[in-house]
């Protein structure tokens, strides 16, 4: 299971925008490097993450060999209600992993 | 009959011509500004892409194109009427010109995100934002990278 760090507001005031940091270990291997054996390493990256507050989906991005290793990805949302805020990646290799953080609205 | 000397230069130069053909055939085709304005194509269509209300946040000099960090920000109310669909960023130099495509709602409230790239060589950095009104806008930022990522060799 791929370590993840998250960075949300454990409470927030309702309608505050709030800032969400996401972070995944992963190599994110871009498939154009060389190894050892002269042939190239197979690509294996995070293709997709997305985020769903209380269920409904509020962030969506598709990632490309050009993110650099462990993906940071960090956006903003409003805070309408108490509940949680799920993340979830997948990618090559049947990769999959998902975390998900509470929030309190005031 | 061949002489030591002659044996030595020819076998080096076979040895040079098959390491160039090997570095030739492995090495990825590198996208180039048409690719890049090809991949943007197919985001936005046969609309027209207006430079403005998006700002790119990047280092102008990086030593290591492993990690280079970027922020873009569209200047946008985020209104149910008036919001920012989605941010796509591309790139010049890398061996693909996506670098990622991020999909937020009215609800994001403020139309920012943030992540990190691998840069394979000093280029140009795109952003370009598509708007709930139909509308694409765009900034563009160089970025010199001194290491270079994505296509280097394991050593």
């Amino acid at each position: 299971m791929a370590r993840v760090l998250l960075n949300v507001p454990k409470t927030a005031k309702r309608g505050e925008i709030i800032e969400i940091k996401t972070l995944i270990s992963h190599p994110m291997e871009s498939g154009f490097r060389v190894g050892t054996n002269g042939t190239l390493i197979a690509r294996d990256i995070i293709q997709h993450f997305t985020c769903t507050y209380n269920g409904e989906e509020i962030f969506r991005a598709e990632l490309s060999p050009a993110i650099a290793a462990n993906p940071f990805i960090s956006f903003f949302t409003t805070a309408t209600e108490s509940g949680r805020i799920e993340f979830s990646w997948s990618g090559d290799n049947g990769f999959s992993a998902s975390e998900a953080a509470t929030i309190t609205v005031e | 009959m061949r002489s030591r000397r002659r044996f030595l230069i020819d076998s080096a130069r076979l040895t040079a011509g098959a390491g160039l053909v090997s570095l030739v055939s492995f090495r990825p085709s590198w996208a180039t500004l048409e690719t890049m304005q090809g991949a943007i194509r197919e985001v936005v269509g046969e609309a027209s892409v207006q430079r403005g209300k998006v700002a790119l946040d990047l280092p102008p000099l990086v030593e290591n194109g492993n990690t280079v960090p970027l922020t873009v920000t569209v200047e946008s109310p985020m209104t149910a009427e008036d919001h920012v669909k989605s941010i796509h960023v591309f790139n010049e130099k890398n061996p693909q010109p996506y670098v990622i495509a991020a999909h937020l709602g009215p609800r994001a409230g403020r139309a920012q995100i943030a992540t990190r790239l691998k840069l394979a060589d000093s280029q140009q950095v795109v952003a370009v934002a598509a708007l709930s009104d139909g509308t694409f806008w765009m900034a563009s930022g160089d970025v010199i990278v001194t290491i270079a990522a994505c296509i280097e060799d394991v050593p």
